[in-house]
């Protein structure tokens, strides 16, 4: 997918100045969080898990050569093949040769990031094959041409009417003046059509939430079961995976559910959950007859061993956008790329370059209720800073941070001129701000003053005060 | 085991610069819990601001000085959650790797508490002697909240101030927007948090919002002020003092003349 990570503060412009959006927001960070929150305190264990799984991760991470080679045999040996992707270029061109030896005309897709980060509809559609995304909210920007707005909830920046007038424009056939008014006839009409397409589809396009070394099965996890029409109705079923999603044992994958869906949703458990493994085997009365794993890099590896490491913990669920305050105010797309929010900010520059997302990191106040609702417990602030630090030291912080923050260093480092400039200064502000003790405007703070006044100071430092009354030093 | 009694005070810089009245104020609840507070001179800034930005050369440089003028007290308090929270949470990482101040930086920050906490946690302060005629509501800033885990300790200490109603906001949890550098390098993000603040501050229906940090507490105070609220905005520590006799943040001697 293109990014426009670039234009970060124009996304951010037209975002705020959206007002259906930041309804569906609006909805958004007050649902989900409090889902949460009452999934978490019903299972008294909640936080032990947590710790279990990003154990589990870890181990992976240190040993994750290990676990990719045991999941690749295992995936042989049930007759499945599996693909070494080094990036997004070579992903597409895997996933179009099996396509091709298919002779695929229509291809079903049920939700997968990996997807997006390989814009891989667009390609199957360049070279003449139809991809048909099956997840509900997939299916309405697939129609409306747009990338998701959450990893989870890819629809979430839409209202039900916006819904309804994309489908009338795209579901060809069907009476103008149909009533498309309550959610319930939206899902039947998709449904209705979906349902066709599940069945003329050629090859079946899925992600995997885990990889499963042990037995070389893939887990998908849904609320809608397309995932599991995607993967049993067409002839070959393709998988697209990135490395950091191999877990050791069926143990460990139930270790990970358990947080998942409680800090995605509040719920204990999504409705579908499905272990696959291999293609049909002859006593099946269901199943691709191919099955394909392509494992994608993408710049992963080099993550391995790094101050980013920790973010391949990450299983996708969401949490941490539906908790960040940022993210409730600019929504998904003002990031620019396929992944948004604080995973997105920390991930996105690792997999398409600092330069060109150097604002994510810093649009962020560090408040630190990502790390509090990851059920991972992946430090995202900290991996916040360690992006600004290396932009600083790469000379890539803008010039007037830099000289701002120079200068102040300069004065902060010798108190004794400090106090005594400082004690000046704030008087003369306290006199200039009169009897209304705060300023509307000031030259040179447009930023603060744009949208608040700026508090006066007192009057003398506290310093000064404290000299003055012979405090104690 | 003994209490600490012998405190020093980290002013901390927006205190210092702009509201030393909460900086007597705390100096009033230190005193009166039998305390005896320094104020080292050779401090400044905590370096959050560098820090933050990845300037971590100009960051260690700050904490090098703050730990060196801090030596050797038996507590160090800052009325602030995000300053504490940087020499007690940031500055053994900053030192980390660093076999001489990475020892001083550990225990600077074993010794260093935010001032209500303080009061409470460690001095088992049972209540105060203030009284305050209104109904306030309280803002849980971020790094006093996740860093150190200040969320009761406010509350139990406000409730003991005679004729003090407490009224929760929803989303007290969620960040006001400040940031430091963030609020003005992404204005129109933080203008829009803070906004989304100040409404749920309002809704509240509370005469005066409460909070432990001097950032939150001028950004929140100057939107209500640009939205032309009557809500007054000041430090706990000015209530819990029973110093909230001053003009609130954002507002002077001659407010409402206008």
């Amino acid at each position: 997918m293109e990014s426009t990570t670039r234009a970060f503060n124009d996304n951010v412009r037209r975002a705020i100045g959206d007002a259906g959006l930041r309804r569906s927001l609006d909805k958004l960070g007050h649902g989900f969080p409090v889902k949460r929150r009452l999934a978490a305190e019903r299972l008294p264990e909640f936080e032990t898990l947590r710790d279990e799984a990003r154990d589990i991760k870890n181990h992976v991470l240190a040993n994750l050569d290990t676990y990719l080679a045991a999941f690749e045999a295992k995936v042989t040996e049930t007759g499945g093949q599996v693909h070494w992707a080094r990036d997004a270029a070579e992903a597409r061109d895997i996933i179009l040769a099996v396509c091709r030896d298919a002779s695929a005309r229509t291809v079903t897709k049920s939700k997968s990031m990996i997807g997006e980060e390989l814009a891989i509809n667009d390609h199957l559609e360049a070279h003449g094959i139809q991809p048909i995304e099956t997840d509900l909210g997939e299916y309405i920007i697939q129609l409306r041409h747009e990338p998701p707005a959450h990893i989870l909830a890819p629809a979430i920046h839409l209202s039900k009417e916006q819904v309804a007038d994309t489908f009338r424009a795209s579901h060809d056939g069907l009476p103008r003046d149909r009533d498309l008014e309550a959610p319930e006839t939206l899902l039947k009409e998709a449904r209705a059509i979906l349902r066709e397409k599940f069945l003329a589809a050629d090859v079946g396009l899925t992600g995997a939430n885990m990889l499963v070394a042990e037995t070389g099965s893939i887990v998908l996890v849904t609320n809608e079961g397309n995932a599991d029409l995607t993967q049993t109705l067409p002839r070959v079923q393709v998988v697209m995976a990135s490395l950091e999603k191999v877990v050791p044992t069926l143990e460990d994958a139930t270790t990970l559910l358990r947080v998942l869906a409680r800090s995605a949703t509040g719920q204990e458990q999504s409705v579908y959950t499905t272990f696959t493994t291999g293609p049909k085997r002859a006593e099946d009365p269901d199943g691709p007859d191919a099955f394909h794993v392509v494992l994608l890099d993408n710049g992963r590896s080099g993550m391995v061993g790094g101050d980013f490491q920790d973010m391949l913990r990450c299983i996708r669920c969401g949490a941490c956008l539906n908790h960040c305050p940022v993210y409730a105010t600019i929504g998904g797309h003002a990031y620019g790329w396929v992944y948004s929010g604080p995973m997105g900010k920390v991930l996105i520059p690792n997999l398409i370059g600092m330069e060109t997302a150097k604002d994510l990191p810093n649009a962020s106040s560090l408040c630190g209720r990502c790390e509090e609702v990851c059920p991972m417990r992946i430090p995202l602030p900290r991996m916040l800073r360690d992006w600004r630090r290396r932009q600083f030291a790469a000379g890539q912080t803008g010039i007037i941070a830099r000289w701002a923050l120079k200068s102040w260093a300069f004065w902060a480092r010798r108190p004794g001129l400090y106090h005594f400039f400082a004690d000046i200064k704030m008087r003369s502000l306290a006199a200039a701000a009169g009897r209304r003790g705060r300023f509307r405007s000031m030259v040179m703070a447009g930023g603060w003053t744009g949208s608040r006044d700026l508090p006066a100071p007192q009057g003398r430092t506290f310093q000064a005060q404290w000299d003055a009354r012979g405090g104690k030093r | 085991m003994e209490k600490p009694r012998d405190v020093a005070l980290f002013v901390t810089c927006l205190v210092d610069l702009m509201r030393p009245s909460v900086g007597f104020a705390a100096v009033k609840l230190l005193q009166d819990a039998g305390c005896t507070v320094t104020v080292p001179r050779a401090q400044t800034c905590c370096g959050q601001p560098a820090y933050n930005a990845g300037d971590e050369a100009d960051a260690a440089a700050i904490a090098r000085q703050v730990i060196a003028a801090f030596q050797g007290f038996a507590a160090v308090v800052a009325p602030s959650g995000s300053c504490a929270g940087m020499i007690k949470e940031h500055y053994p990482r900053l030192f980390a790797d660093d076999p001489e101040w990475g020892p001083r930086a550990r225990d600077l920050a074993a010794r260093t508490h935010e001032l209500v906490s303080f009061l409470r946690d460690v001095l088992a302060v049972e209540g105060v002697d203030a009284a305050f005629d209104g109904t306030v509501t309280y803002h849980d800033s971020c790094s006093g909240l996740r860093e150190l885990g200040i969320k009761a300790q406010p509350r139990a200490l406000l409730a003991t101030v005679a004729g003090l109603t407490l009224t929760e906001a929803e989303d007290s949890e969620v960040c006001c927007g400040f940031g430091g550098l963030f609020c003005v390098k992404y204005p129109d993000i933080s203008g829009q948090m803070v906004d989304n603040k100040a409404k749920a501050v309002e809704a509240t229906g509370a005469g005066t919002l409460l909070g432990g940090d001097m950032g939150c507490l001028m950004n929140i105070g100057g939107r209500l002020k640009r939205r032309g609220s009557p809500v007054q905005v000041r430090h706990v520590a000015e209530v819990l003092a029973g110093m909230a006799d001053v003009p609130a943040i954002g507002e002077g001697p001659g407010e409402g003349e206008d």
